[in-house]
């Protein structure tokens, strides 16, 4: 589904990404992982074309993202990024909306409008889709916003550090929304993620970035080691198996 | 950020270091050129005998020397000034023209000549520094509710302070029918400047000295209201003195000959780029290129298009906006 | 002090004769070029005014009239001069915003950078007309500060034709603007080609600051008057609303406000000052509020 080739990017004289190479293939859940400043956000804000690279070449579902049409991708793939602080003041079901904008323009037809509907049921926010954002809590905007990418219908989806800001219920209500996601409606998902428990429970494949490179990737049965996690982010992380997952103690 | 950040050392008589006396130097000459430069017949010649003698010797000591006198008096004031409201505001950016002190004291002039149009120059100068006083603590009280002192916004709140004046005394002005006289107390121009008309000026000149001899604790001041209180310094006091000079010395300018926006907060920051922010050292040197820079400017103004003359609020106007955008866009200027 | 009008006197406006088309014109340009200018910049307190284009504006006129000397600036066709003017201003608009707002500076600073820019454009354009000779600075100033009877004739139906064009775009781009004021990167996803919209966006902003400041001069705040004002009046967001909104009540400003000054309080040249003084506070006010999220 996408392929990414020799991406570099610097900025002055950081070399944010150094000539990274990855495939994620179409369906499941894909988490990039790794310390900060390894360029996870850098590398999917390229592939969501929000940002030129220097050299290299990205497609998503064979389509050269910076040759392609916006409105093309847009209808393709969808990135939802950590900052979601908008301008103008909108009720749910108007943000909702604005995902149908690669497909209707400004001008809904009655298919679109039941999309919309659908994107907010499948988020849990129907009874509260007359209300204004910022009535809403943190865990309830993020998944407003997760239901606007939703409506947009794309098969690939990117997020960029989605479970920031969110408390623990509402993270593991986000990674399950994700994970449905990607299970009942076909979708790619591909999410930037901090923290690699979350990772491990719910991911097919786990990308390793550090430094500007891919490190390592793999099944949660390959990352989840000792001495993987140790070569990712320099410091002694004890594995454990909780419940069939393998879970990462890093606290101490 | 846009704090200036002081290195008190109290001690240092550095007034008479070689640089210093030759930037003198430099500025006698401005005056001297400043002398000859304009119309009508003051040759060296003339002034030596002859016919003309005596009419060149009027036009020397009525005109040229008055108007240089005054043009280096407005100029070292407006440096002084803007120094001592970048301690006291601890923000590199304001100045007279940027806190509502300049049109506030041209509010308070059209009022005195509208209520009491008898009332000699020094009386209106003193309402006029009174309107400038209580403009600055206006913008003060404005600015108390924005937290971060060294911040952007506290120019950008003062500029539109004077704005909203200046709109307030444009349509006084505009009733009563006075526009004439507000536009020559809000543009700078010396070129009606003759003895008898700047004496009020010396003032400034004394005010300015009042300044350098406080410099050290207007830089403590500079540092902090907390760090200055515990250096058993009153910081109150300081203020209302410093803003009290600062109130008095643009009036006085106002009233004799106009205002020129930027120039103070021009010279100010480029000596501080150079020297740093110890007053007791910078301020003479900020006195000096004040008024070199508006000697320059009023030349300039009288010779680009002689013998007609352009005031020196629009030529020095143009200069002083010119390098106040490029402090805040160009090299970071140690801005946050 | 340099900030504000200088003086009413450039915004002579009367209700006589066929004149309220000129106010309507106007009212229309600036609302327009401001709603489009504060959704390109994604806040309220910014406008093409405060960024100093009218200023820049005025100053390109004085140039052009300092570089061809004003009788060969008078032998010009005003309507081709005009479209010249309004050309070089989408030229330093493209250039000066790509410039400005990278992103990279903090939102006071580039505030306080438009409007030291519109006194600097403002002391230029000033300097530049008392160097010319003073006979030719009578004629520039019967060409920069004209008054409606002058300016009807030649300029009013360009005036009238590019104004109805640029709105009738706006109009149709509606949907595109709503998007695009959710910002940049959302905008992007939703398949909008930012880069063009911007340009587009400036055009649009230039081709109206050049006809509204060609009318009737630099009015610094009006813009953000109206369209702060027709934020609250209508509530929501969508420019098919906000832009209808804004010019009603622009228009409603500049006939009511002369009228109300004119006939009834018996002042002629103080509305421009009026909103002088408004808008500045209401600008103030807003810049302590914090609008910008």
């Amino acid at each position: 589904m996408i392929e990414i080739a020799g991406v570099s990017k610097s900025y002055g004289t950081a070399r944010v990404l150094d000539a990274v190479s990855l495939s994620v293939p179409a369906g499941g859940l894909t988490a990039i992982i790794g310390p900060n400043g390894a360029g996870k956000s850098t590398l999917l804000s390229i592939v969501a074309r929000l940002l030129p690279m220097d050299a290299g070449r990205v497609t998503v579902d064979g389509l050269d993202v910076s040759t392609t049409t916006g409105d093309v991708l847009a209808r393709r793939m969808a990135i939802l990024k950590q900052d979601n602080r908008i301008t103008p003041r909108l009720t749910v079901s108007e943000l909702v909306a604005f995902g149908r904008f690669p497909h209707c323009h400004g001008r809904p037809t009655r298919a679109d409008v039941e999309k919309v509907t659908e994107a907010i049921g499948y988020v849990d926010l129907s009874p509260l889709s007359g209300r204004l954002l910022d009535e809403l809590s943190g865990g309830q905007r993020q998944r407003a916003f997760i239901a606007m990418v939703l409506a947009q219908d794309p098969a690939c989806l990117l997020l960029d550090e989605p479970l920031n800001n969110l408390d623990m219920k509402h993270a593991a209500g986000t990674m399950k929304l994700l994970r449905r996601a990607a299970d009942e409606l076909g979708k790619t998902v591909v999410v930037v993620i901090h923290d690699i428990n979350f990772a491990a429970c719910y991911a097919d494949r786990i990308v390793a970035m550090k430094g500007g490179r891919v490190l390592v990737h793999g099944g949660p049965d390959d990352i989840m080691r000792a001495d993987v996690l140790r070569a990712i982010y320099d410091m002694e992380v004890a594995v454990h198996e909780v419940n069939g997952f393998r879970l990462g103690a890093y606290y101490r | 950020m846009a704090t200036p950040t002081p290195s008190v050392a109290p001690t240092c008589r550095e007034r008479l270091t070689p640089a210093f006396a030759l930037a003198c130097l430099g500025l006698l000459a401005l005056g001297v050129a400043s002398v000859l430069i304009g119309v009508g017949d003051m040759s060296i010649a003339a002034l030596a005998g002859g016919e003309a003698q005596g009419h060149a010797q009027l036009l020397l000591l009525a005109s040229r020397v008055p108007r240089t006198l005054a043009l280096l008096f407005a100029g070292l004031s407006m440096g002084v000034c803007a120094a001592l409201m970048q301690m006291l505001f601890r923000n590199r950016f304001v100045e007279p023209t940027t806190a509502g002190t300049a049109e506030a004291a041209s509010l308070g002039l059209l009022t005195a000549t509208l209520l009491a149009p008898g009332l000699p120059v020094i009386g209106k100068m003193a309402v006029a520094a009174v309107f400038a006083l209580a403009g600055t603590v206006l913008f003060l009280k404005i600015i108390d509710r924005i937290a971060l002192r060294g911040a952007v916004i506290v120019p950008l709140v003062g500029l539109m302070l004077g704005g909203i004046i200046n709109a307030l005394t444009t349509f006084l002005a505009y009733r009563a029918d006075l526009l004439q006289s507000l536009a020559a107390w809000t543009t700078g121009d010396f070129s009606g400047v003759l003895r008898g008309r700047y004496e009020l000026l010396w003032l400034n000149v004394a005010l300015a000295a009042l300044a350098y001899g406080a410099a050290d604790r207007f830089t403590v001041a500079g540092l902090g209201d907390a760090f200055a209180r515990n250096l058993g310094l009153d910081y109150r006091r300081i203020m209302a003195l410093g803003l009290a000079i600062v109130a008095l010395a643009t009036a006085t300018c106002i009233a004799t000959a106009g205002t020129v926006p930027f120039l103070g907060l021009l010279v100010a920051n480029v000596v501080a780029l150079v020297m740093g922010d110890n007053l007791r050292r910078t301020l003479p040197w900020i006195a000096l290129s004040g008024a070199a820079f508006l000697l320059a400017c009023d030349i300039i103004g009288r010779l680009i298009r002689f013998p007609y003359e352009i005031p020196v609020g629009t030529v020095a106007g143009v200069v002083g906006s010119a390098v106040f955008l490029y402090l805040l866009l160009g090299r970071r200027y140690r801005l946050g | 002090m340099t900030v504000g009008a200088r003086g009413g006197w450039g915004f002579v406006l009367s209700l006589r004769g066929g004149k309220l088309a000129g106010l309507v014109l106007v009212g229309t340009a600036v609302a327009v070029s401001t709603v489009l200018f504060q959704t390109l910049t994604e806040n309220r307190i910014l406008t093409p005014a405060v960024m100093g284009f009218d200023a820049l504006y005025v100053a390109i006129q004085t140039a052009v009239v300092f570089a061809l000397g004003a009788q060969g600036a008078a032998a010009i066709d005003p309507r081709l001069r005009f479209a010249g003017e309004a050309v070089l201003l989408a030229a330093a608009a493209l250039g000066l915003f790509r410039w400005l707002f990278d992103g990279r500076r903090g939102f006071h600073l580039v505030v306080l950078a438009g409007l030291v820019f519109g006194i600097l454009c403002r002391g230029l354009a000033n300097l530049l007309q008392r160097i010319l000779d003073p006979n030719e600075f009578s004629v520039l100033q019967s060409l920069l500060f004209t008054r409606f009877n002058v300016v009807d004739t030649a300029l009013l139906p360009v005036a009238a034709v590019a104004i109805l064009a640029a709105g009738a775009l706006a109009l149709r781009l509606a949907p595109t603007l709503d998007a695009l004021a959710l910002g940049r990167d959302t905008a992007i996803n939703l398949g909008i080609d930012h880069r063009r919209m911007v340009t587009i966006l400036i055009l649009l902003v230039a081709v109206l600051v050049s006809v509204s400041t060609a009318l009737v001069g630099p009015v610094l705040f009006f813009g953000l008057l109206v369209s702060n004002l027709a934020y609250l009046a209508i509530g929501t967001e969508r420019h098919l609303h906000t832009l209808p909104a804004a010019t009603l009540i622009a228009i409603a400003c500049l006939a009511g406000g002369q009228t109300v000054l004119e006939r009834l309080l018996g002042y002629d040249a103080a509305l421009s000052v009026v909103i002088e003084f408004a808008g500045g506070i209401v600008f103030i006010l807003l810049l302590l509020r914090g609008t910008r999220t």
